[in-house]
């Protein structure tokens, strides 16, 4: 059984915090997320995360949107019961297919907004009801932190580095422990 | 940060291209003039002065929507684009000529020199004229003397504002330091003001001098479809300007996420365009009132091939190349697509001009177009790389300038 120790690293800036995760993982020490007051530029490619997939994901729902809009206005208005509207019978999709680009329009947009909404919302776990997973409430006003998970050996080795690049607390929040997959 | 790269040179390369492309481009201009004649008597020379006219209106438009562009930098207090603002500045600097070869034709119209506006024509109020039209007739009160008044303010508020945002930024750079960063606010309202006169100025602009060829037909998107036009115009033209100077080792300090942003710009106002043309063709062909239809209807039956390929280039063509991130990031790529979509957006300048002029007389894309469009090109880089030697290409006191180098998406 593995044991991790949670640790806190409070900022009161984000250009120190910055400094401080560039180094950190420069000494190969994992940095588990970064919690701050605003969306800092250029903390991702920083911390390492890996480029968000979401824009994957709103193409999809886009294509999605396209597909719905143009078999529901081709059933309603030509398959089902074609209509005439202004001289313009419709016998055929491409025949009248000015008329339905605005619709298929703002059906992909719908789609592909409330579809990045929702999957954000649900990756997230941002349900109703839901409990906040902050671990400092003090990030939600001016604190910035670095939250780490690390064995014992790399703790000593981060702590040391937090306090060169002028951490303002280090927080010991326990020990997690790890079963091993095997 | 390499100073002696602060200073552009202008290279002997380019300017040896400009002066040849100007030269064919005269070359051209010479032999369509002398060959563009055909057995209709109420026909003169129409093909050969529509494309001088699309020529000059689509590089003053650059150079306009360059001006529009950094107002609204100024007036959004815009941080991501003060280290492109050299860039942007010096193709606004054409706008002195594009809008004198625009006074030319319109001074050459009156004389009855050129035919492109119906309106102009001698007695076309004049019941007893042959010429006379009772429709246009109707409309002649907005027309003769009060056109002219309002091309002349456009003509004079436009370069005044330029010139003007020009004078400040430049006046900054003199100071050490601009302690309350006197000239910066002094840009901001006038950006704003800008903004201002540049909503009403764009559409009437259009109205009177493009959607007038066409003197019996209105719209009155036509405006906004215009101006989405000559924007993404002016953004492609400095993106690739921004290329260009980062190749030959300039603007190392234009971070790539600025390009990426400008890249952005660029997809995003593809859409705007697509958006407006479409609306105008959509109401028009819905409504298939005949006063109305009559435009469309021109276009379908001699300009076909050059309406699809427009809307081809200008639509789907960005949509599916610059929608992905890499796309935006890679340099060529840029350039690239951008090439393209300013020819497309050229093309849709001749496809707005030549039904109104030359009507069924069309015979397809010749040498004339490209000719008159290198002549005007040529010139144009002339112009712009000329103007970009004259001042450093990094501001020096702006508020803003340290967010910029730092500009990170």
């Amino acid at each position: 059984m593995a044991t991790k120790q949670i640790i806190h690293g409070v900022f009161g800036d984000e250009v120190p915090m910055m400094e401080a995760c560039t180094k950190l993982r420069a000494a190969g020490i994992r940095i588990k997320d970064v919690f701050t007051p605003f969306p800092v530029h250029g903390l991702d490619s920083t911390i390492g995360l890996p480029r968000t997939r979401i824009a994957i994901c709103a193409f999809i729902y886009g294509i999605t949107g396209t597909s719905l809009a143009t078999l529901m206005m081709w059933y309603m208005m030509v398959h089902d019961w074609p209509n005439d509207i202004g001289g313009k019978p419709n016998w055929t999709y491409y025949m009248n297919i000015p008329a339905f680009i605005p619709i298929t329009f703002e059906s992909t947009v719908f789609c592909a907004g409330h579809g990045m909404a929702l999957t954000y919302f649900l990756r997230c776990w941002l349900v109703p009801g839901a409990k906040a997973k902050n671990p400092d409430p003090r990030t939600t006003d001016d604190k910035f932190l670095v939250y780490l998970e690390l064995n014992d050996e790399q703790a000593k080795k981060a702590e040391a580095i937090l306090r060169e690049n002028g951490v303002e607390e280090v927080n010991h929040k326990g020990t997690l422990h790890i079963e091993p997959a095997y | 940060m390499n100073t002696d790269k602060l200073n552009f040179t202008f290279p002997s390369k380019a300017k040896m291209a400009s002066f040849i492309l100007m030269a064919i481009g005269l070359v051209c201009i010479i032999a369509m003039f002398m060959m563009d004649h055909n057995e209709d008597p109420e026909y003169h020379n129409n093909r050969a002065w529509s494309n001088i006219f699309a020529g000059s209106f689509f590089f003053m438009a650059i150079a306009l929507a360059a001006a529009f562009f950094l107002g609204l930098q100024y007036a959004a207090e815009a941080a991501w684009a003060t280290s492109i603002k050299r860039v942007i500045e010096a193709v606004t600097m054409y706008l002195p000529w594009g809008l004198s070869f625009m006074m030319l034709i319109f001074i050459l119209a009156q004389m009855h020199i050129t035919h492109i506006y119906h309106w102009m024509s001698e007695g076309i109020a004049d019941p007893t004229s042959h010429h006379y039209d009772k429709i246009i007739a109707g409309k002649i009160g907005y027309f003769g003397t009060f056109w002219w008044i309002r091309t002349v303010l456009y003509v004079v508020g436009w370069v005044w504002f330029t010139m003007k945002l020009r004078k400040n930024s430049l006046a900054a750079d003199k100071l050490d330091i601009d302690v309350n960063n006197s000239y910066h606010w002094k840009n901001v309202k006038l950006g704003a003001w800008f903004m201002v006169v540049f909503a009403v100025t764009s559409s009437t602009s259009a109205w009177d001098w493009v959607m007038s060829i066409d003197t019996h037909w209105f719209s009155t998107l036509f405006g906004w479809y215009i101006f989405s036009g000559m924007w993404i115009s002016a953004l492609v033209t400095i993106t690739m300007l921004i290329v260009w100077l980062k190749k030959l080792g300039y603007l190392e300090f234009v971070t790539e996420s600025t390009v990426h942003d400008m890249g952005k710009w660029m997809f995003a106002i593809s859409f705007l365009w697509t958006y407006l043309y479409f609306s105008q063709f959509m109401l028009i062909w819905y409504s298939n009132i005949p006063e109305e239809v009559i435009y469309f209807q021109t276009r379908w039956e001699s300009y076909k091939a050059l309406m699809w390929t427009v809307l081809f280039v200008n639509f789907a063509f960005p949509m599916v190349m610059l929608m992905s991130r890499d796309s935006k990031r890679n340099f060529f790529f840029l350039v690239f697509v951008g090439g393209i979509i300013l020819m497309g957006h050229y093309l849709d300048v001749i496809m707005i001009v030549m039904p109104g002029t030359v009507g069924h007389h069309w015979t397809g894309l010749s040498w004339m177009e490209f000719g008159t469009f290198f002549f005007f090109l040529g010139l144009f880089i002339y112009v712009v790389l000329n103007a970009l030697t004259k001042a450093p290409l990094l501001v020096k006191n702006h508020p803003y300038l340290q967010e910029s180098l730092h500009h990170s998406i």
